[in-house]
């Protein structure tokens, strides 16, 4: 097995390693760096549990090499709070109960802050759309689509009074 | 719509009980902090891979490892000879006559399913486990293969033990054959339907998994592992491994749900551990999506006849019903009661019927074993009821919300004694049904039906008035159906010197949010704030005994342990706080946490004070021992009964097959609700499973015993946009058994859900004569439903421009009223 050195930076953090040629996105930060908040759920692409974001875009990390993240920025869930406060959309899940398990959470909201870069006021069928890469078993899908109405307003809110502030954040 | 969670600041001792507060597993798992079981690392660990049969029903004639062995990295490799353990999975659940076909670790002779285990590697990592695997090689000799329950039994079939020429594992029945043959001769009206109730793969989106860790120096063997029940883990597993019980240490960690396909002992779990033992170094195992697909215990798999009977007045005077239920190759750890205890009992659903009769034929095929999947039992058993009472009404040309209602058991007759063993323990069954058909404007939607379909197009309504049992017991009358098992559960509350409490429970969360519940319980009960209240599940070391979730027991039965033991601990404060009040003990009062002497409110002490007192013991009353914690184990005197009716309106495109929901109204009954919030969302994950089952979501063998529906790509576990937003109500019928009077909610919506979506869709087609379609609606079984449809014959459309008449030779029913 062929191996090669890269470099990426988790959440801001940089890291060399060395990875065989098909190691996965996934396994190289689960398993390698210890980022085991994005967690695997089919190995297909197909239900979203692996969701990160590389260079800012969602994607799913249990079938992208590591080698193909080489030089790239990786954003885990262990890099959505700030400081010990939480991002508008991990409020959203806690607020409006978007979670139960949790396994698929970290995937969801890295697919959700994705669709809320694009399109900061999406309507539920665009979130119902948007989210449709990742699979809930638990949940039902509706306290989802709440959880991630709730983070674009709330971003919405920080965007007019431009505090950089989360309004109603405790 | 929705209820508004609050933080745990804004609750008060008053009202913690009841309150949506948020939850507080919720952080570890929105930051990442979370572990689940892959997640774990030790040092020195291997991995483990299990090579699977790519067959249904293939004898092995030989295994080469040679080459597997050879490779760089790999420890050991291992087929059923080398085993050296009692090896052979359980059953935890026996019936009488029932036939239990040993179930090895490995497979040694033949596979009987496709993933049925026939050797496992352990390697340095994960991928050369893997590779490993694949090179092994295996001699098969195919053999024929069965799927089907009912052909599994019919003379000729392939026999999938050679010692079990029939495939019988069971042959069993409950009611009375008389007096229902009896109900049957004198009925004015009758309704039939066959059915299936198909096989499905619980897809908890974590993949099972186990982290074993042998520690020679203690002979403990240390295992995290995907578990609902860490405790019964620890029991089988103990006797498959000949490790005893207080050398087992069982964690369950963070578990990324479970819908009870994480309850029951696979032999992958005993593998890993064995493989840790035997190379002495930690060993994980995580199953691959695939491997989930084959291997864990599926769900259903009902094939059915019913019967139902009627007076002139379109009362139910009896119901038949035969059914051949699959269980697969191997009967797994609950799998008998399922199709039976669970299943036959439940089929007077929410109406008084005075005779019933039931016999279930438990066949072996070729499929992977079938098990408790989220429901269990109960949902086959509702889909059946509330199918053929659509029927009924149908047969009777009366409405079905009028027909439920005329036929439930009244308000008035609870504790209900069924004809099929089960006392229902309290109910009121219309508040339920009135609340649903005002929130979906039934009176209207009928009108705006006929409107419809002067303009061909089709609209359904389909109600399901459901019932459950849950909280499993008493132990005693569990023991005499067949369990293996008590099925009590485990509390212990312990108040710390500093006032703060670690409560214990047996039972173990995987999503339900438990920590949050039962600290709401025990916050309850000391009048100590929710804030200085821990929950400790999932650990055997932590907590000596327990049963485990599933069944919806937590709340009413672990619930009712830890508010039974926190009314000890207040019974022995109590007596501290008497003694240091200088007052007796029948004139201290307890609320919110304070002790306060009647008449002299001044003189009091709050229960965390005396928790102090109680540690420092230095003015202890006479014969009372220090500390203050307090343990039970609560057995129920009964099931309890939760209920409710959902109704799901759709409509339909006959053209297309499609379905689209206009509405989708649940309102359940599950006692006095501790979080609502919670409620909710176990209610809406319910649905969504449900509404799986009713459109989507099938697993298929082909004729060989290959699953065909093998991955996500093939299965449809629904996407968001297939589920569609729901309203729930709910009505509170307190049950009588249980200190809190809870009854239980996390199976409710996935039992109630596919019968509103089947009624609905065959309400819709009503004007083509379409009376059932098996699951799962898909739309092309929809299509050529009404294509085959005897008014199709004629054309669809001049079937509704008749006015929805049908043909006379349709097999149940006729279609006076037309419109149900």
């Amino acid at each position: 097995m062929t191996e090669h050195d890269i470099e990426i930076a988790v959440n801001g953090t940089e890291h060399e390693l060395t990875v065989d040629s098909r190691t996965l996105l996934v396994h190289a930060l689960r398993d390698e760096l210890g980022y085991t908040g994005t967690n695997i759920g089919c190995e297909s692409s197909t239900c979203g549990a692996c969701t990160v974001h590389l260079d800012g875009d969602a994607v799913k990390s249990c079938t992208l090499l590591a080698v193909q993240a080489d030089g790239s920025e990786v954003g885990t869930v262990e890099g959505l709070a700030d400081d010990g406060s939480y991002a508008p959309i991990q409020e959203g899940f806690q607020k409006e109960h978007g979670l139960q398990c949790g396994y698929c959470t970290p995937g969801m909201m890295l697919a959700a802050n994705d669709l809320l870069e694009r399109n900061p006021d999406p309507d539920e069928e665009e979130i119902r759309e948007a989210i449709e890469g990742n699979l809930c078993r638990c949940t039902g899908y509706q306290n989802i689509v709440n959880a991630v109405e709730f983070a674009a307003d709330e971003m919405a809110e920080v965007a007019a009074d431009g505090s950089g502030e989360p309004a109603g954040s405790d | 719509m929705g209820i508004e969670t609050i933080t745990s600041d804004e609750l008060d001792v008053e009202s913690v009980l009841g309150s949506a507060v948020e939850r507080r597993e919720d952080p570890a798992l929105i930051t990442g902090e979370a572990e689940y079981t892959d997640d774990i690392q030790r040092p020195n660990m291997a991995h483990m891979a299990v090579l699977r049969s790519q067959y249904g029903h293939a004898r092995i004639d030989g295994i080469d490892t040679s080459a597997a062995e050879e490779m760089d990295g790999v420890i050991g490799v291992y087929t059923a000879d080398d085993l050296d353990v009692p090896g052979e999975i359980p059953v935890g659940w026996l019936l009488d006559s029932l036939r239990t076909p040993v179930h090895p670790l490995l497979a040694g002779d033949v596979a009987r399913y496709q993933g049925d285990g026939i050797a496992v590697v352990v390697a340095e990592e994960r991928s050369i486990a893997g590779d490993a695997r694949d090179a092994i090689e295996v001699e098969y000799e195919r053999l024929d293969a069965v799927t089907d329950p009912k052909e599994a039994v019919e003379d000729g079939a392939p026999v999938v033990h050679d010692d079990l020429e029939d495939n019988t594992a069971f042959d069993w029945e409950i009611g009375d054959a008389d007096e229902t043959d009896d109900a049957f001769a004198n009925a004015a009206h009758t309704a039939e339907v066959d059915l299936t109730n198909q096989r499905l793969i619980p897809n908890a989106m974590e993949p099972r998994a186990t982290v074993a860790e042998y520690k020679p120096g203690t002979e403990e063997l240390e295992v995290h592992l995907t578990s609902q029940n860490p405790h019964l883990h620890r029991q089988l597993m103990s006797g498959v491994l000949d490790v005893p019980e207080h050398k087992l240490h069982i964690v369950a960690p963070d578990v990324g749900g479970g819908f009870g396909s994480k309850i029951h002992h696979y032999p992958d779990e005993a593998l890993a551990c064995w493989c840790a033992m035997e190379t002495g170094r930690p060993v994980k195992w995580t199953a691959t999506r695939t491997e989930t697909y084959l291997t864990d215990a599926h769900g259903r798999d009902h094939v059915s006849h019913a019967e139902l009977a009627m007076d002139e007045e379109g009362t139910i005077t009896g119901m038949r019903v035969k059914t051949y239920a699959g269980m697969g190759a191997y009967l797994s750890t609950f799998a008998p009661a399922v199709p039976t205890y669970l299943y036959g009992t439940l089929l007077s659903g929410q109406y008084d019927i005075p005779a019933i009769h039931c016999n279930v034929v438990g066949a072996f095929t070729n499929g992977a074993p079938v098990d408790a999947y989220r429901g269990a039992g109960r949902p086959e058993a509702l889909y059946l009821v509330e199918r053929i009472i659509t029927l009924g009404a149908r047969e009777m040309g009366m409405d079905p919300a009028e027909f439920r209602r005329q036929n439930f058991v009244p308000e008035d007759d609870f504790p209900h004694q069924t004809p099929v063993a089960v006392e229902y323990d309290s109910g009121n069954y219309e508040p339920a049904l009135d609340k649903a058909l005002e929130a979906v404007g039934y009176d209207d939607l009928r009108e705006r039906q006929a409107e419809l379909r002067e303009e061909g197009r089709y609209l359904g309504i389909g109600l399901s008035s459901y019932i459950e049992a849950c909280g499993l017991a008493p132990s005693e009358l569990a023991g005499q159906l067949g369990a293996q098992a008590g099925l009590w559960e485990s509390g212990l509350v312990r108040v710390h010197p500093t006032g703060k409490v670690t409560a214990f429970c047996g039972t173990s969360g995987h999503g339900q949010g438990h920590e949050t519940t039962y600290a709401q319980i025990v916050s309850d009960e000391l009048g100590i704030p929710y804030d200085d209240i821990e929950i400790v599940e999932g650990d055997t070391d932590e907590i000596p005994q327990g049963m485990g979730t599933y069944g919806s027991r937590s709340a009413a039965v672990g619930g009712s342990a830890l508010a039974t033991s926190s009314q000890k601990v207040v019974e022995k404060a109590k007596k501290i706080a008497a003694h240091q009040l200088e007052a007796s003990e029948e004139d201290i009062e307890f609320s919110n946490g304070e002790f306060s002497v009647a008449g002299a409110p001044e003189r009091s002490m709050h229960i965390q004070d005396v928790a102090a007192q109680s540690y420092l013991a230095h003015d202890m009353p006479e014969g009372i021992e220090p500390g203050l914690e307090e343990t039970s184990f609560y057995d129920p005197d009964n099931f309890v009964f939760p209920f409710g009716t959902h109704i799901a309106v759709v409509e339909v495109d006959p053209e297309t097959g499609e379905i689209e929901f206009e509405n989708y109204v649940a309102v359940d009954d599950v006692g006095p609700q501790i979080n609502p919030k919670i409620v909710e969302g176990q209610v809406h994950g319910g649905v969504a499973q449900g509404i799986g089952q009713a459109l989507y979501e099938g697993a298929e063998y082909d004729s060989n015993g290959t699953l065909v529906t093998g991955s996500m790509q093939d299965y449809v576990v629904p996407k968001a946009e297939h589920i569609p937003r729901m309203e729930t109500d709910s009505t509170v019928t307190p049950s009588p058994h249980n200190p809190l009077g809870v009854k239980g909610v996390g199976e409710a919506g996935t039992i109630a859900a596919p019968q509103a979506v089947v009624n609905a869709v065959t309400d819709a087609l009503q004007p083509f004569g379409i009376d059932h379609i098996d699951m799962p609606l898909t739309n092309e079984r929809v299509w050529r439903a009404v294509n085959d449809a005897p008014s199709a014959e004629d054309g669809g459309s001049e079937a509704v421009a008749d006015g929805g008449e049908r043909a006379e030779d349709e097999p149940s029913g006729s279609d006076e009223g037309g419109e149900n």
